[in-house]
């Protein structure tokens, strides 16, 4: 609906955060995917957990491949600098961006066909690197752009538009995730913003690399009853294992809980994830387990979500490289040129 | 032993050795080479090697030429033949009246030898096996044992050896010790049983001068530290892998934090070319200094995004150390022909600035000025230098530094830019150079951010995809480009000694060659104009230079002849009036076929000039 401009006013009783910023303040241009499109709920999401998280837009960077998820970042966060790079290359442009400033906050916005298909080697080998990142794959099971085709996510089994059913196996990137080093695992649904925004504000202040699948269906290609990633087949079929609260280190935790019902895991900069226990007993702590849990679910038919893994102790790719506190783009010439009298010294051993 | 007298000659020859690779036969030839430097007298050095780890043929050519010229020579006065393999080859390449080394431990039927050169066996293998029981040392200290023998062969000064395998295992005793008895076994067998000296001979001389020997590769990478670079993506590919090596190994050095230790650089070897090339382009997006160094099959992997970075205008500095191609070609032979995939690398219209350093030194001036041209022109800048000057130890002018120097980062606004309310937009051309200001993420809360990508937009960074706003950007990149070709290092002219309707134009590793192929040519009263071609877009001073004479030879190491191509297409220049000189079988090129193929072009055909056919 870009043909409507988005009006200026601004209410003046709008809520502002400790920033003094309004939600309003951490929207971005409207939005051209089409109505009721899942990946706008998820851009929704992502401005309300900046907005709570009190970030300053501009301390954000968000950059994304190709796709429908990939058009989004211009929808939100309209203050930040953004990249929309090339199909699948997201990852490795924000790995060269986080290496050049560490101070600014990096969010990865993708999709299936940008990760799992084309990009899967990036979006592997970024996990394995530990890049400090947010990764939201917005993930439909489809080609949207390119008007319906399968994805390397769309289940075995599952029917497009016009009846055809895919016979290929299904890539998990949640598995794939784990098996890979990512520190924090998270899976969710567009259509469920109460799980949805804790678990990104979890991952926005989590240090390492934190994936969220976010299944986010595809209202005009993959939302009819043969697809296993509509809207009705995701609310029949998802099994919760935590609900998840995130909690700053400034506020006070007076949510009540039955005991032995709740896990506090404390993130590296004090932030408190609290998990309330469903069903099942989950370990989020357990690598080993988590993956297990996904194949067993999986095969029941179900789709696991929540909080699936956290490692609160992992190292960044810039602890690994020993880089300098300071931002190596704000590093001025003389901490980068050694001068001429080292080129002379130099030049007496080349002799 | 025939007619054919020995040669005689005192500093110019070419000795060659013929090894098997794996032997460590490389660092004892190298030791031989900056032995003779080290009298003053220079030598250029060539590796010519396989893609193999061990046991497939080696060699190693060392041009001696106190008149300076560095270009490879072709054919050998002295073959050290240590590879059984290659034996017949060797045997054959050597020059009428030249000198063969060889082990002599075994012995070998009077056929596979000639008659019109002086044979010097030594026994190395027997001498090694008598003395050493190390099957390694047996190996290792064999090569150094030639060495030690060429040195009395050659007359040479043994305490400047001796010096030498000090000065290099400075701190390590007991290899000194170990090298110059393997010297010393070498030197006293060939003084009591060859006659010293042979008819080649190294005099002391003063040709070297204050020359460094260093090669491309490292001095790309020093030249990448001393531009400011601070963030490195790569994938290991022949033969640039040793760029970022030295970049990282001069880093470590130059780069650590005196107080923590902590770096102040980030090298990440990637899975593969796309994200080395993805991960220049995320730093050089934030703001950070960039690079890769990569080969042939590495820059057709990172085609989208060159194209991504030209659009986005992202500065990017790639050094593209040049093989063999097509495919994989020849991975470990020289070769100029990745010119047209860089000038315009990835699909739609798009353009690049390249540069053409013609040694180490200019690996490293033209390394540095590569990350200020990126800044300034916001786009990807080539470096391209190939095998034949990246991988050999090359005589060049000492690197220098102007300490007053600060980097060109190029039209960024600041926050206090964007306060004072300069008008942002990141792609509006303010000052008719089309180059737009930009602004680096994280700069200011309200001001100045944008979203870069590669699809059309208007000169504010919004998404359009209206003609006249995809007309309007591709207009100022155009213009950018004039701008570029004013910003790229000029051509070098050098004129022949008399008027001239000829000229010749060449760039890179051909530097040397073509310098003595001048010098051949004048001295047979051939008078051609040569300019070196330093950067692209090109200067108008070089569409002038061919458009003042009558015609002009374009010397280069490829098949198609990529910078003539380069110069019709964007000089809009008749192709007759352009000659091909093409070398292109994987070794250097000589001044022997430059000279030769100019000589014969003009005299045989008796070029006449375009104009007067037209006039007649």
């Amino acid at each position: 609906m870009t043909y409507l401009a988005k009006p200026k006013l601004l209410r003046t009783d709008a809520p502002k955060n400790a920033l003094g910023y309004t939600r309003r303040d951490y929207e971005g241009a409207i939005s051209t995917l089409c109505a009721g499109c899942g990946h706008d709920s998820i851009s929704a999401a992502i401005v309300q957990a900046c907005f709570d998280l009190d970030i300053e837009p501009h301390k954000v960077a968000k950059l994304s491949g190709i796709g429908c998820s990939s058009k989004t970042p211009d929808y939100f966060l309209g203050a930040s600098h953004g990249f929309n790079t090339t199909h699948g290359r997201m990852p490795s442009v924000l790995t060269g961006a986080a290496l050049a400033n560490r101070d600014l906050l990096y969010l990865g916005v993708s999709g299936d066909g940008d990760s799992a298909s084309i990009g899967i080697g990036q979006f592997a080998h970024a996990m394995r690197r530990g890049v400090n990142m947010t990764y939201i794959v917005e993930n439909n099971g489809v080609y949207g752009l390119t008007k319906g085709q399968f994805s390397a996510t769309t289940d075995k089994g599952s029917k497009n538009k016009r009846g055809v059913v895919n016979n290929d196996t299904p890539i998990d990137l949640m598995a794939l995730a784990l098996q890979l080093g990512a520190s924090y695992v998270a899976r969710s649904f567009s259509g469920d913003k109460e799980q949805l925004i804790p678990l990104i504000k979890g991952a926005l202040r989590h240090l390492g690399p934190a994936v969220i699948d976010v299944i986010s269906p595809c209202v005009t290609f993959n939302n009819h009853p043969g697809s296993t990633k509509s809207y009705d087949y995701i609310r029949e079929h998802n099994e919760a294992v935590n609900r998840l609260d995130f909690i700053l280190p400034r506020d006070q935790i007076n949510a009540s809980y039955e005991p032995g019902s709740l896990r506090r895991v404390v993130q590296h900069d004090g932030s408190v994830l609290l998990l309330r226990k469903l069903g099942k007993d989950y370990d989020p702590s357990d690598r080993v387990g988590a993956m297990n849990f996904l194949q067993e679910r999986q095969a029941l038919g179900e789709i696991v979500t929540g909080l699936l893994y956290v490692d609160t102790s992992a190292e960044d790719l810039h602890r690994h490289l020993n880089t300098v506190e300071k931002p190596l783009n704000q590093l001025r010439d003389a901490y980068l040129c050694p001068g001429s009298k080292v080129l002379d010294a130099l030049n007496a051993s080349l002799r | 032993m025939s007619e054919t007298k020995p040669i005689q000659s005192c500093n110019d020859f070419v000795i060659k050795f013929a090894n098997v690779n794996g032997s460590g036969s490389a660092s004892a030839n190298e030791l031989f080479a900056r032995s003779i430097m080290r009298m003053g007298v220079p030598v250029a050095p060539r590796n010519i090697f396989p893609s193999n780890i061990q046991g497939m043929p080696t060699w190693y050519e060392m041009r001696v030429s106190e008149a300076g010229w560095l270009g490879r020579r072709g054919g050998c006065e002295l073959m050290v033949a240590m590879n059984p393999q290659t034996w017949d080859r060797d045997i054959a390449e050597i020059e009428a009246g030249g000198y063969l080394v060889y082990d002599s431990t075994k012995a070998l039927p009077r056929s596979r030898f000639r008659e019109d050169i002086t044979v010097l066996g030594i026994p190395l293998t027997e001498i090694c096996n008598r003395e050493y029981t190390d099957p390694r040392q047996r190996q290792l200290f064999k090569n150094i044992m030639y060495v030690g023998a060429l040195t009395a062969l050659l007359d040479m000064e043994f305490v400047s050896v001796e010096k030498l395998v000090a000065d290099q295992y400075r701190g390590k005793d007991k290899l000194i010790d170990a090298n110059v008895n393997a010297l010393r076994l070498g030197y006293d067998y060939a003084k009591e049983n060859l006659s010293c000296p042979i008819g080649l001979r190294i005099e002391r001389s003063d040709g070297v001068g204050d020359q460094i020997f260093m090669n491309g590769n490292d001095a790309c990478g020093l030249g990448a530290v001393y531009g400011g670079a601070t963030v490195a993506g790569w994938y290991p590919i022949t033969p640039s892998t040793s760029v970022i090596e030295a970049f990282g190994s001069y880093c470590r050095k130059y780069r650590t934090d005196p107080d923590n230790g902590m770096a102040r650089y980030a090298i990440v070897q990637c899975e593969d070319e796309l994200a080395s090339i993805g991960v220049v382009i995320g730093a050089a997006w934030n703001g950070s200094r960039a690079f890769t160094a990569t080969s042939g099959p590495g820059i057709s992997l990172m085609q989208e995004f060159f194209g991504l970075a030209y659009f986005a205008e992202v500065p990017i500095v790639v050094f593209n150390v040049q093989r063999g191609g097509p495919s994989t070609g020849m991975p470990t032979r020289t070769q100029q022909s990745d010119l047209i995939a860089c000038a315009y690398a990835s699909h739609g219209d798009t353009k690049h600035v390249l540069l053409f350093p013609e040694d180490p030194y200019e690996c490293f001036t033209l390394g540095a000025d590569a990350f200020d041209l990126a800044d300034r022109l916001q786009t990807p800048v080539f470096v391209l230098l190939d095998l034949d000057i990246g991988m050999n130890d090359r005589l060049c002018k000492p690197f220098d530094w102007d300490d007053q120097r600060r980097y060109d980062r190029g039209k960024v606004m600041t926050a206090e830019d964007l306060d004072a309310g300069k008008n942002f937009g990141r792609y509006l051309d303010v000052d008719g150079d089309g180059i737009p200001w930009r602004t680096i993420p994280g700069t200011h809360p309200t001001k100045g951010a944008f979203f870069s990508r590669g699809t059309t937009r208007n000169a504010y960074a919004k998404y359009s995809e209206a003609g006249t706003d995809y007309i309007y950007n591709m207009e100022r990149l155009r213009r950018k480009f004039e701008t570029a070709k004013k910003l790229v290092p000029a051509p070098i002219v050098q004129k022949a000694s008399q008027p001239t309707r000829f000229g010749a134009i060449y760039y890179g590793s051909t530097s040397p060659a073509m310098a003595e192929a001048f010098a051949l040519l004048e001295a047979q009263g051939v008078h051609v104009d040569i300019m070196r071609v330093r950067g692209f877009p090109f200067a108008d001073e070089v569409i002038d230079f061919i458009n003042e004479r009558d015609c002009v030879f374009v010397v280069e190491q490829n098949e198609s002849g990529q910078l003539r191509m380069l110069l019709v297409n964007e000089g809009e220049i008749d192709p007759k009036r352009l000659i091909r000189v093409l070398h292109y079988d994987g070794t250097p090129i000589t001044a022997r076929f430059i000279s030769g193929r100019i000589a014969d072009t003009l005299s045989k055909n008796k070029v006449t000039p375009i104009r007067k056919q037209v006039a007649s």
